[in-house]
């Protein structure tokens, strides 16, 4: 992983040393709190329901065993011992005391992590493929530019106050592990005539206008990527709606100005800072390059004898086609710990949890760790011999359920348990369904399925992009939900389409099962995935036997 | 509104007046409008003359009589607005204004470091406090990490400079 | 966004001002001597919108000891005190309605 400098230390300390003075003052009255927030939140500091909550930065979800650990001491010693995982890649508190609050990130900043531009209407961390490095089918590895980015966007002096937050993801693989067409800019690297450079796509996000990013340049050399980016971004900054907090992502300037017209705005403002000083020359490039420490991979077989003879043992052998991916590198395997057990909040580790996986990392995978959109964590590089000793560790402490991109792999929000902006309860009815959809056969048998819960309009569960998207919304003091259809978050990426009326709380769990039986009443062949069945037949199949009982 | 010029206090020595109001002697500032409409008249006085000019409208309109006013404020109709550190880079690094650069409106001292690096050399600020705490402020951080036209050393002219031992993990 | 104040208010019926205390988050009510409590049985309770938009010009008052303020629905129990009347008050008084995760401590 990306190595931090004497800069990158120096940098966050005197930022702990800014917070701290700035939560003095506020604490002594010398701020109000319209001044402070905006700077609470480019901290990652939130006011939620019953606490402070702490989003933690992690760039592009790549952590070391070191850094988990620092996250499981914070959570011990500011928060109630564990955490939240969210789709962005980071990690959440959720009962940390503002008073408290720079000591917490003052112990960060001694393993340079910190929360800084996980909120506030500035850019955020720019998230990636979490199995970056390690895939087998990336062109590149798209770390180097996230790293690239989050040096220039780090305290950006001209886009701190933009009109709205702004959220970046790269990918650099043939399937899209990043959700890039739901940011606010997606980049797509590949090659052209052997050079390296990325599709731009602007405009995308969810929330209550859901968008799909649009190309707004299919080719982007790589030495260009920031001045490209500044250009976007002081095109939205000047631009940019800020009369209404609905209509202020750059989604809205792009859709209300015309994809075209905003392209060549861009492209006007790009021509006069292209070959200025943000140009990426190969010095600047190589210099964060090697700065990344990669681990030298043993030469290795794929498939050892010793893989084969665990592969015997029916429940392995369940966990081992769920979990574990290609790898780029023979003998090498990714493998996914799912943070979904059943019953379980969606994302959430102890921290017992934490030390015990940066423990495995250790031993298993090179001391590196990362964090999936999905909210599950991910160890990329894994020798394939030594998966069968992991898998039992992994299952002793919790987080090898196998159901890793299954229907009980939900991505949710922490919804009205936790979030002041919440209409409804996302955790219960992801406990709910976790529960319904328990038996691992039973869900292997359903084949891929993405399920998301947003407790509110705001989307943070994406339940647009879910293949079945469950949103909470609030009827007079009752929970209900509506429920969608058919979106996808990937390289095709789609908003999916609602079915019909809300349903209570206590209808959702069966609706969405009644959904899984159609699926499988018409699918052609297990072969045919309940994504690609909705597309074939449309929603109406789907719809009549969803409400069919009431 | 107590103004730190050039890192130091410093007496506003321009009149604010208003678009119907007569002008005075000495320095004045006048709004866009005003100062569009009687442009030539304005900077062929002997005094120096300073425009108000809104985050709204385009700063590539001052262009041609950059060389000839003495301030440009850009307004901060609420320190959560940032238009005016795009005006400011665009005004000093690509249209070369170099005259006083100030920042007016809600100014507060948590963002004076931003607004310096955005080409600002003014500030009108809310608070004396602030004020006060205005060289404090921008020593806030030592290096930067990305190029602004303000000079300052980024983190990769650091990283030139002193080409630090190979990476390890720590 | 938490409920935005207007000078109009209206109110169904009791009511409190609840807030989150600035040094630490936690949830409190304004109460009758126009400080703070962490009871919401000990909250002042306002039955019109003149007694609600007075509790919330005190709260709004006080905003470096609690933030955030804004008015709560609430119904007065057997023993004439105030209870939450929303889900998202009982949530506010009583905590996330799911279990913490297994090994998380109860409290910080």
């Amino acid at each position: 992983m990306y190595v931090y400098d004497e800069f990158d230390r120096a940098f966050l300390q005197e930022r702990v040393v800014e917070f701290r003075d700035q939560v003095e003052r506020r604490l002594a009255g010398e701020l109000n709190e319209e001044e402070f927030k905006p700077l609470r939140l480019m901290n990652g500091v939130y006011l939620q329901l019953h606490a402070y909550m702490l989003r933690v930065c992690i760039p592009y979800g790549t952590l070391s065993a070191r850094q988990l650990r620092a996250l499981a001491a914070v959570a011990r010693k500011y928060d109630r011992g564990y955490g939240h995982f969210t789709t962005r890649q980071n990690i959440q508190f959720n009962w940390i005391k503002l008073a408290e609050l720079p000591d917490a990130m003052a112990d960060l900043a001694e393993v340079v992590i910190h929360g800084i531009q996980t909120s506030g209407n500035c850019i955020r961390n720019t998230t990636t493929d979490p199995w970056a490095g390690a895939a087998a089918d990336e062109v590149e590895d798209p770390r180097l530019y996230a790293e690239v980015i989050r040096q220039w966007s780090t305290l950006h002096p001209e886009f701190t106050y933009l009109p709205r937050k702004f959220k970046i993801a790269i990918t650099a693989a043939k399937h899209d592990r990043a959700a890039i067409r739901v940011h606010d800019v997606g980049l797509r690297l590949h090659k052209r005539d052997g050079k390296t450079g990325f599709e731009v796509m602007v405009g995308g996000g969810l929330g209550r206008s859901p968008y799909i990013g649009k190309t707004i340049r299919d080719f982007l050399p790589e030495e260009d990527l920031l001045s490209y980016l500044e250009a976007i971004l002081r095109t939205y900054n000047l631009g940019g709606r800020r009369d209404n907090i609905y209509k202020a992502r750059i989604k809205i300037q792009v859709h209300e100005m015309g994809a075209e017209a905003f392209a060549q705005k861009v492209e006007a403002e790009w021509a006069e800072i292209r070959d200025g000083a943000l140009k990426l020359d190969k010095a600047a490039l190589d210099a964060i390059r090697d700065r990344f420490l990669n681990p030298a991979l043993e030469d290795l077989e794929d498939a050892p004898a010793s893989l084969a003879t665990a592969l015997a043992d029916p429940d392995f052998a369940r966990w081992h086609a769920n979990s574990v991916a290609p790898h780029k590198a023979k003998g090498h395997a990714i493998v996914t710990l799912s943070l979904k057990p059943v019953g379980a909040p969606p994302g959430d580790a102890t921290a017992d949890q934490m030390d015990a996986i940066a423990d495995l990392a250790d031993a298993y995978a090179y001391g590196e760790i990362r964090v999936a959109h999905e909210q599950n964590l991910t160890l990329p590089y894994v020798r394939q011999k030594d998966l069968p000793a992991l898998w039992a560790k992994l299952k002793a402490i919790g987080v090898a359920t196998p159901n890793v991109g299954l229907i009980s792999d939900i991505i949710a929000c922490p919804g009205l348990d936790y979030c002041s902006l919440a209409n409804a309860r996302s955790i219960p009815v992801a406990q709910k369904l976790t529960e319904r959809f328990a038996d691992d056969a039973r869900i292997a048998d359903i084949g891929r399925l993405h399920l998301n819960i947003s407790g509110c309009i705001n989307a943070c569960g994406h339940h647009h992009v879910g293949h079945i998207g469950i949103l909470g919304v609030e009827k007079k003091d009752e929970e209900f939900f509506q429920i969608t259809l058919g979106g996808k978050g990937n390289s095709k990426a789609r908003i999916g389409e609602l079915i019909g009326p809300a349903v209570s709380e206590g209808e959702v769990v069966d609706v969405v099962e009644r959904l899984v039986e159609t699926y499988l009443d018409l699918r052609t062949s297990p072969a045919e995935t309940f994504i690609a069945a909705v597309q074939r037949l449309g929603t109406d199949p789907f719809k009549e036997r969803a409400y069919a009982p009431r | 509104m107590p103004l730190v010029k050039n890192g130091a206090p410093a007496e506003d020595i321009f009149t604010a007046v208003a678009d119907d109001a007569a002008l005075p002697d000495g320095p004045v500032l006048v709004s866009a409008e005003r100062f569009l409409k009687e442009a030539d008249t304005l900077v062929a006085r002997n005094d120096e003359i300073g425009v108000l000019w809104p985050n709204a409208r385009d700063v590539a309109e001052l262009k041609p009589y950059l060389s000839r006013l003495s301030v440009v404020a850009l307004t901060f109709p609420k320190f959560r607005d940032g238009r005016a550190y795009s005006q400011a880079r665009l005004l000093r690094e690509r249209y070369g204004f170099k005259g006083e650069l100030r920042a007016v409106g809600n100014v507060l001292r948590d963002q004076a470091l931003m607004m310096a690096r955005a080409g600002f050399d003014a500030f009108a600020f809310e608070k004396a406090a602030d004020a006060e705490a205005f060289n404090k402020a921008l020593a806030t951080y030592s290096h930067f990490y990305q190029p602004t036209g303000d000079g300052r050393a980024t983190a990769r002219d650091v990283r030139v400079a002193h080409a630090g031992p190979a990476p390890v993990e720590g | 966004m938490t409920s935005p104040l207007q000078r109009k208010l209206k109110i169904a019926g009791p009511t409190v001002v609840t807030a989150n205390r600035l040094a630490d988050g936690a949830v409190v009510w304004l109460s009758p001597a126009g400080g703070w409590t962490d009871s919401i049985g000990a909250a002042a309770v306002g039955s019109t919108s003149e007694d609600v938009l007075r509790l919330l010009d005190i709260a709004h008052g006080d905003e470096n000891t609690a933030v955030g303020a804004y008015p709560a629905p609430v119904r007065i129990g057997a023993d004439g005190t105030p209870e939450p009347a929303n889900l998202r008050e009982r949530i506010r008084v009583s905590g996330p309605t799911v279990a913490l995760p297994a090994g998380a401590s109860a409290a910080a």
